[in-house]
């Protein structure tokens, strides 16, 4: 569990995020939606402890990250994944030594282990010719498989996702979403993910946090957003024709 | 005042390229290959340049000498004594400014820009040792091709003056051996010392804080190339008053 409390953060006086406060939960895909600009990223570095907020408190498993000495946050550090809006893969090392390079930098354990783990989770993101590729030679959708590849490869509590199908089709968009449901689920993660996408939110939306010019809009789940009223929610979600009529559907059904 | 935090903010950077290393299983590889960037990769240029400008300086000074009653070998000892003193360890360094600083700006500055630095940050890496103190180990390597830059610059020197027949190649090497100062030697080495800390140190610092994207990538490189010979020249008069003044 992630607890947020009153999180605020603003760059040279200009306010980004006005005071959030909000909860993430173990073993679930956690959500973050908004438009564009409306502090999606920077709520999330918050988390990471990229950003130091001006106020408000982050509580990781019951302490609040501001009170943590630096060896409790670089331990916290070793217990979180994150895959960054343009995968921040190292472009000097291959797909294989990116993977493994968390592995290498915090564990002792010999190199055919490694090689081992790697494989695995290479084959778990359905990447399984590609270990000795450079990022610049692989597309877009490996590159967002092999960082998230690189997020899990050692064993996160907490995983952080921001905007992983951005760019990509909507078929491998689905895959993408669907693999971080099925790996948060399968090693009981903590996951937050940044979206603007509406079939992430259907899809694994099982808690959302909406956020509007900085502040907390509305949250609930993939279930409620469709029944909400709220009007921020629904100028956001029924921007598209397509969900507009869904949403007819929805009401007419309801009458 | 935004200089003065600037300054502020280099030297906290300094402190934690020092704390918190990374394993020496993984600094040793990036040291190497830093060695092979920075300091294998500028032999070339540095080997052109220096036998050439050799020649030049020689080729100056013996047109310089009208008078017929000044001795043949000051043409040798006055391309020692510009190539050793300044030519070598502060031109070179004002070159490898631009070379090698705008490398490690423009490569640092990507991995910021692409958030490459981030990432490393979030998976508790000291990004700041990772990235620089490598450089800064290779470039202890610096002042060795430094002595590889004076032995072909007064090799240019020589070269240039016994074909151009400005003196004989024997009044040549007696002006190298007129005079000699160890301590000249001494001094040249301890400024290149320096510089080497500080080429391989302002450009990391313009890389590593930059904002924005690959065009403000460009402009780092440029304005750390501005500062790095700015510090190089103001280091240079501060340790040249200290030492010969
Ligand atoms: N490092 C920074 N310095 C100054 N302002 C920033 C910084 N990072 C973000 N901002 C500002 O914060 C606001 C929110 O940006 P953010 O990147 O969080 O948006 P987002 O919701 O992630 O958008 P997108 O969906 O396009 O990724 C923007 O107005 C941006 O200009
Ligand atoms: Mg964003």
């Amino acid at each position: 569990m992630i607890f947020v409390e009153n999180l605020h953060k603003s760059f040279d006086g200009s306010p980004v995020l006005n005071g959030i406060s909000t909860s993430f939960e173990k073993g679930k895909t956690n959500l973050i939606i908004g438009q564009s600009g409306s502090g999606k990223t920077v709520f999330l570095k918050c988390l990471l402890g990229l950003f130091t907020p001006d106020e408000g408190n982050i509580i990781y498993n019951g302490e609040a990250y501001a009170e943590m000495d630096d060896v409790k946050k670089r331990d916290l550090r070793q217990d979180m994944g994150m895959v960054f809006q343009g995968s921040a893969l190292f472009d000097s090392m291959t797909v294989e030594e990116n993977v493994m390079f968390p592995l290498k930098m915090f564990t002792n354990n010999p190199i055919s282990e490694m090689q081992e783990r790697v494989d695995f989770v290479l084959e778990r993101v359905n990447l399984v010719d590609a270990h000795h590729k450079f990022p610049s030679e692989i597309s877009g959708g490996m590159q967002k498989r092999v960082a998230i590849a690189r997020a899990i490869v050692n064993n996160p509590k907490y995983l952080f996702c921001d905007e992983p199908n951005s760019g990509l089709d909507p078929k491998t968009a689905i895959v993408i979403d669907n693999l971080v449901q099925e790996i948060t689920q399968e090693y009981d993660i903590t996951t937050v993910i940044n979206t603007h996408d509406m079939n992430s939110v259907m899809e694994i939306g099982q808690k959302i946090v909406f956020l509007k010019d900085g502040y907390k809009a509305w949250e609930g789940s993939n279930k409620e957003i469709f029944k909400t009223d709220n009007e921020a929610v629904t100028n956001f979600v029924y921007s598209s024709e397509l969900f507009k009529k869904v949403r007819q559907m929805y009401i007419e059904e309801r009458n | 005042m935004k200089y003065f935090e600037a300054i502020g903010k280099y030297f906290l950077m300094i402190r934690e390229v020092f704390s918190r290393p990374t394993k020496w299983g993984i600094m040793k590889n990036l040291i190497l290959k830093e060695v092979d960037d920075l300091i294998y990769g500028s032999l070339g240029i540095l080997i052109f340049i220096s036998f050439f400008v050799g020649g030049v300086v020689a080729i100056q000074t013996a047109l310089n000498m009208d008078s017929p009653l000044l001795p043949k070998y000051l043409v040798g000892f006055a391309t020692r004594q510009s190539v050793i003193l300044e030519f070598a360890p502060t031109f070179i360094s004002i070159i490898m400014a631009g070379k090698v600083g705008s490398y490690i700006t423009s490569s640092i500055g990507t991995m910021r820009v692409t958030e490459q630095i981030d990432a490393l940050e979030v998976m508790g890496v000291n990004a700041l040792n990772y990235l620089v103190f490598p450089k800064i180990t290779a470039m202890l390597l610096y002042p060795f091709i430094i002595s590889i830059s004076m032995f072909l610059g007064i090799l240019g020197g020589w070269t240039a003056s016994v074909l151009g027949g400005f003196s004989t190649s024997a009044e040549f090497i007696d002006g190298l051996q007129i005079d000699f100062k160890p301590f000249h030697v001494f001094y040249a080495f301890a400024k290149t010392v320096v510089f080497a800390f500080i080429l391989a140190t302002i450009p990391s610092f313009h890389g590593f804080y930059m904002k924005g994207g690959a065009l403000e990538v460009g402009k780092a490189s440029t304005t750390s190339f501005v500062w790095t010979s700015v510090v190089i020249i103001i280091i240079n008069y501060i340790i040249t008053q200290m030492l010969l003044g």
